[in-house]
């Protein structure tokens, strides 16, 4: 019997910034009890890609380091958080680099210390500035479509939307925006904050979506190497249904027989 | 936002359920925006001088104790013995004299903390935005300055002389350090002075403005209760600790991203348990007299308060492990402006 051939993750690898990745979960390292609890979640699910905030990290090294935690072939994505506008987040990517950790800088400004949504304005300026002095920028942003090509024209290797406010577990509230983003950008959409949930992890993939970033709903878990690769599975499961082309959802139910035959009835 | 009736009955409601109901809201908000980490600090007093007569306070102009003001080489031996405890977040404190404890002594002070500590904060007497600005950018990065209580008449009977008598000038410092540039500012009430309920409830308000003009700002709170100190003849009213425990509830509720900051001056047992309440950063091995890090002598001092929760930085931060939190001692950094 011939059977249909069938589509594979590997087909379409994921790339940005000039690197290949097998997976396209992406996790925060804020919030966890103990630096343990991090390690195994970054090995329970396969990540590759890893963020710390350089305001955590200690630089003059007689605490617990961060990094010693993280595999060494884990790309280490800082990020700029603390920034409240474009020179301090520009700033804190120097220091960064400097300290040694690398040219990848996840743009995160926020001036806003209420509902911490990023400012757009400011990350347009940071990216434009920091890709041009060599950086590989990946902006946090409010899912704007003309921000986001703003964005493309400044260099950036990925956009960041977010699905909703920071820590908030509310899933996918801007889903309508970021599968416009989808649509329109080619750089590779990365679901960052509010995502609670694998489930809700699953449906950004099947929208599109390059890949999805969490972090509070693995720290905040009772076991959160568990939920992590739960996490990595349901965003392989949700990859393969875009791959798949799943059916377009519609409201309301398909007339089985054609209305419009009667035209060319004999 | 609560209201005043509403505050008024929650903190009249002697139910244990009710309590526990709170505390259980309470810690879900916690886990969910603060996770499981804690960030310490501690505090270091600069000078105990003080050119305003706050009744209910130890250093206050009128009061027969010891001044002194760190010289240089003291605060680098201040400075340099809790640096070597890992503490990387200091709060520098002062008595309220302009005269003794200028800006320019102040400036001095933050850039030798540049040296020990990679985030500096000032609780010291209120001033103008202009000098905010140069501590700002000297390298302090939080301000704390609390109101005491924000009945007018009640302030009025308690701060009988000196700059601090100007309510308003004080009630508009949070605006001013915001317009610096400063990062952190922290607000609060003195327990025991004024009514609880009617304090928060304006202290409540007061912080929602600050959010609402100067969004970028990160704010916290803290909620000092005030204690009997020996030959002051001040007497303030008692603040027992269910009344306590709700004022933190209430505040992580309604203030989510808000810190709380707990000092030293409240019981380890207490301590340990507001963890999982809603504080988010607490003291630890804290020194309140001028001095009292590496003093030979340290009993004959006169603290600001009395310590209660005397554990050491390594003891605290294996009480934190053992309670599941992570300890942050780095929590910011100054960012050199050879970066800029």
């Amino acid at each position: 019997m011939k059977t249909q051939q069938q589509t594979t993750l590997s087909e379409t690898p994921f790339v940005m910034g000039g690197k290949e990745f097998k997976s396209r979960f992406l996790l925060g390292t804020g919030k966890f009890k103990n630096k343990t609890d991090l390690a195994e979640s970054i090995l329970s699910s396969g990540t590759q890609i890893v963020t710390v905030a350089l305001r955590r990290i200690d630089l003059e090294r007689h605490e617990e380091n961060i990094l010693e935690y993280i595999p060494k072939e884990t790309t280490l994505l800082v990020n700029t958080s603390g920034a409240r506008n474009a020179d301090e987040a520009v700033r804190i990517a120097r220091l960064a680099k400097e300290a040694g950790y690398g040219n990848w800088i996840k743009i995160e400004v926020i001036n806003d210390s209420k509902y911490l949504l990023p400012d757009n304005a400011e990350t347009i300026k940071a990216a434009a500035m920091l890709s041009q002095e060599g950086f590989i920028v990946l902006p946090y942003m409010y899912p704007d479509l003309n921000v986001a090509r703003e964005l493309v024209k400044a260099g950036a290797v990925s956009i960041m939307p977010l699905g909703s406010l920071i820590g908030s577990n509310q899933g996918l509230k801007t889903k309508e925006f970021i599968q416009i983003l989808i649509n329109e950008i080619d750089l590779p959409i990365i679901v960052d904050a509010g995502v609670g949930r694998p489930s809700q992890a699953c449906e950004a993939m099947e929208m599109g979506a390059s890949a999805v970033l969490a972090n509070t709903a693995v720290a905040t878990a009772g076991n959160p190497a568990t939920i992590a690769k739960a996490f990595a599975r349901a965003i392989e499961a949700g990859r393969l249904a875009f791959l798949s082309k799943l059916p377009v959802e519609k409201n309301m139910a398909n007339p089985s027989s054609p209305l419009t035959g009667f035209l060319f009835e004999q | 936002m609560i209201t005043l009736t509403e505050l008024k009955s929650i903190l009249a409601d002697s139910r244990p359920r009710r309590l526990e109901e709170l505390a259980r809201e309470a810690y879900r908000v916690k886990l969910q925006y603060f996770g499981r980490t804690i960030s310490l600090y501690a505090p270091l007093y600069l000078s105990n001088y003080c050119s305003s007569h706050c009744t209910y306070c130890g250093f206050h102009s009128h009061h027969r104790i010891k001044r002194h003001k760190l010289s240089d080489e003291e605060i680098h031996r201040e400075m340099a013995h809790v640096a070597k405890t890992g503490i990387e977040n200091i709060l520098l404190l002062t008595g309220e004299s302009y005269q003794v404890t200028p800006v320019s002594y102040l400036k001095e002070a933050v850039g030798i903390a540049k040296n020990y500590f990679s985030s500096i904060s000032l609780e010291v007497h209120p001033m103008d935005v202009d000098e905010y600005r140069e501590l700002y950018l000297a390298g302090a990065d939080g301000v704390a300055v609390y109101q005491e209580t924000y009945d007018r008449k009640r302030y009025a009977e308690v701060h009988l002389s000196g700059q601090k008598r100007d309510f308003d000038y004080r009630f508009e410092t949070p605006e001013r350090i915001a317009k610096s540039g400063i990062r952190n500012i922290s607000l609060g009430i003195l327990l025991g002075l004024s009514d609880i309920a009617e304090d928060v409830f304006e202290l409540y308000s007061h912080l929602q403005g600050m959010e609402k003009h100067f969004p970028a700002v990160e704010y916290s709170v803290s909620f000092p209760r005030l204690r009997t100190i020996k030959g002051l003849g001040f007497e303030p009213s008692h603040t027992d600790d269910v009344t306590f425990v709700k004022l933190i509830c209430l505040t992580r509720i309604l203030f989510p991203r808000v810190g709380i900051n707990l000092s030293t001056r409240e019981s380890p047992k207490l301590r340990d348990h507001l963890l999982d309440l809603g504080v988010t950063k607490i003291s630890a091995a804290s020194q309140t007299a001028v001095g009292g890090y590496t003093s030979e002598e340290p009993d004959k001092l006169d603290p600001q308060f009395d310590v209660q929760d005397e554990r050491s930085v390594e003891e605290i931060i294996k009480m934190l492990k053992a309670k599941n939190y992570d300890p942050i001692l780095t929590d910011w950094r100054t960012i050199p402006a050879t970066f800029s």
